[in-house]
């Protein structure tokens, strides 16, 4: 069963300090070779999954109270981050988090950390020029110095040094501007074609999500509430509407039928 | 020319204290690159490392090649110590509260020195040479040329080490951002640990050349003060600034000790300090954090 799901999150529940409860039962899968994508609106706990996935999670004070994560068929818990990441399990994390004082070059060094012990060849760091050929301009430059697209182009890259099997990408369109973001999602649709590694990626802007995911899953307070194959999802009514922001009306909507959204909103949950 | 001679005499016994200050100043780099805590105790550690000396070679009666290594070693497992079960639980918590914690464990291991080995001042046994050593005429004791040719190695190997290897990358980068570190796949715990092993090693090694140029005692945990000065100076994350400060801090102390007295040598000092951090309060090396806007 595990054959071709690389990622399997199992109901798991998440609680930060012991007291606030983010998740609620949260189910997805993720096949591999595939993109999924994972949306949902502020707060509905789409990057405290992907950090309960890479364990990031207890450098937070958080923990999974309950269900299963399997990585490649094996249970995560109780795992180091970083022994996770040996694994071939990357997350980008959100804001980019490169390391600023760092350059371009050694921030790609220290993720050949990742390769530690598992037996394989160091990827050379042309395959990640190759896909940025910006960054190899900048190769000498503090990350501190690059501007948003190219730290994102970075905390990508410095996946690819890692030859993961699974990347979890949170928010790569984050503070880009709709340019850089078609650029960057480009990019990563080629990445997940050409080396066939899977991705989770967590989205606000939907339309670009979709435009590479195979499957989405669509969260609200914890939990899973809608999913289905990208086309399907995209098709679907309240999707269009709250999510891609496309309304079938000739007209838009106004402020005045703010309760008419809420009410929508409260029947997809 | 008599006059010059004597001054190359002092700056060459200067430089000498200046690479023991070095050696000690690379000890809070190391620890504060990698975990971002000022260790206060370095000081202490280095005490502790004469003490350990004194008790392997003089208590023991082991060769001093013998328990040199000892002794280093030695204060890389009490440093290991230390992180593990007492600086990792408190990860996360305020960087004052770390500060404090290692105000205290000073205060603790200069205690249990007094009560092991008493509270009087020892001299180490000689393992160094005591005849006079001259560059040209210049005399020079050959403790102090031993103490700035070994601190120099060491400190030139960091500095390359950080440059060229990998594990200095993993350092910075756990530096900068932890939670980034782990999830490039570095072993954020392990550096923690391998950071407070090499620079308790470092201390302890310092404070045995320190022992055998002055002898010790409970309170030469104060050099560790000077090289603080060395490191804020110098910048707290700069190996670079660790060994310019601490030559320049050494030339200076053994000139104004010569030159205008004995009492003036903490008044130049930290007035160098209050002047260094109004100008460059980062440091002279150290690391300007980039702001974006």
């Amino acid at each position: 069963m595990t054959g071709d799901t690389i990622l399997d999150v199992e109901n798991i529940e998440l609680v930060y300090n012991k007291s606030v409860q983010v998740l609620r039962g949260l189910s997805l899968k993720v096949p591999r070779g595939q993109v999924v994508t994972l949306l949902g609106s502020n707060g509905a706990g789409k990057s405290s999954t992907l950090k309960a996935v890479s364990r990031l999670l207890s450098l937070e004070n958080g923990e999974v109270t309950a269900g299963r994560i399997r990585f490649d068929g094996q249970d995560t818990r109780g795992m180091e981050p970083h022994a996770l990441v040996r694994k071939g399990l990357f997350h980008v994390m959100e804001g980019r988090r490169v390391f600023e004082d760092l350059t371009v070059e050694e921030n790609l060094t220290a993720a050949t950390f990742a390769l530690s012990g598992r037996g394989v060849k160091r990827t050379s760091f042309d395959m990640v020029y190759d896909y940025f050929p910006r960054l190899y301009e900048r190769r000498q430059s503090r990350a501190g110095y690059l501007s948003g697209g190219e730290q994102q182009m970075l905390a990508i890259g410095r996946a690819l040094i890692a030859q993961p099997s699974l990347i979890l990408l949170d928010e790569p369109s984050l503070g880009l501007s709709p340019l850089l973001v078609e650029e960057i999602f480009t990019i990563i649709g080629r990445i997940n074609r050409q080396t066939g590694v899977s991705m989770l990626l967590v989205e606000q802007n939907a339309a670009v999500a979709f435009a590479i995911a195979h499957y989405g899953y669509i969260m609200e307070n914890g939990k899973i509430q809608l999913d289905g194959p990208s086309e399907r999802l995209m098709a679907d009514q309240d999707v269009r509407e709250f999510y891609l922001g496309q309304s079938d009306g000739e007209k838009s909507r106004s402020y005045r039928e703010i309760k008419h959204y809420k009410r929508r909103k409260r029947w997809l949950s | 020319m008599s006059d010059w001679l004597f001054f190359i005499e002092v700056s060459l016994a200067g430089l000498g204290s200046g690479a023991l200050l070095s050696l000690t100043a690379l000890a809070f780099v190391l620890i504060y690159k990698a975990t971002q805590v000022v260790n206060l105790a370095v000081g202490e550690i280095l005490m502790l490392g004469g003490y350990l000396f004194f008790a392997f070679a003089a208590g023991m009666g082991l060769s001093p090649w013998v328990a040199i290594p000892l002794a280093v070693i030695g204060g890389g497992i009490v440093g290991g110590i230390v992180e593990r079960g007492i600086i990792r639980p408190m990860l996360g918590e305020a960087a004052i509260s770390v500060f404090m914690v290692t105000v205290g464990l000073g205060s603790v291991l200069v205690g249990l020195v007094e009560l092991i080995w008493g509270t009087d001042p020892r001299s180490l046994p000689n393992f160094i040479a005591t005849a006079p050593l001259f560059l040209g005429e210049a005399y020079v004791s050959r403790k102090i040329a031993v103490a700035f040719v070994v601190a120099g190695i060491v400190v030139t190997v960091f500095l390359v080490l950080f440059r060229f290897w990998r594990g200095g990358v993993a350092l910075r980068a756990t530096a900068t951002d932890q939670a980034a570190a782990y999830s490039c796949g570095i072993n954020v715990p392990g550096v923690f640990s391998l950071a407070w092993i090499i620079g308790c090693a470092t201390a302890a090694g310092a404070g045995v050349l320190l022992g055998a140029i002055s002898g010790i005692s409970p309170t030469m945990g104060i050099f560790g003060l000077s090289a603080l000065v060395v490191v804020i100076v110098g910048g707290l994350d700069s190996i670079l600034g660790a060994l310019v400060g601490g030559l320049a801090l050494g030339l200076i102390q053994s000139w104004t000790g010569t030159y205008l007295g004995g009492e003036y040598t903490s008044v130049v000092t930290f007035s160098l300090l209050i002047v260094a951090l109004m100008i460059r309060p980062y440091g002279l090396f150290g690391t300007h954090e980039i702001e974006r806007l």
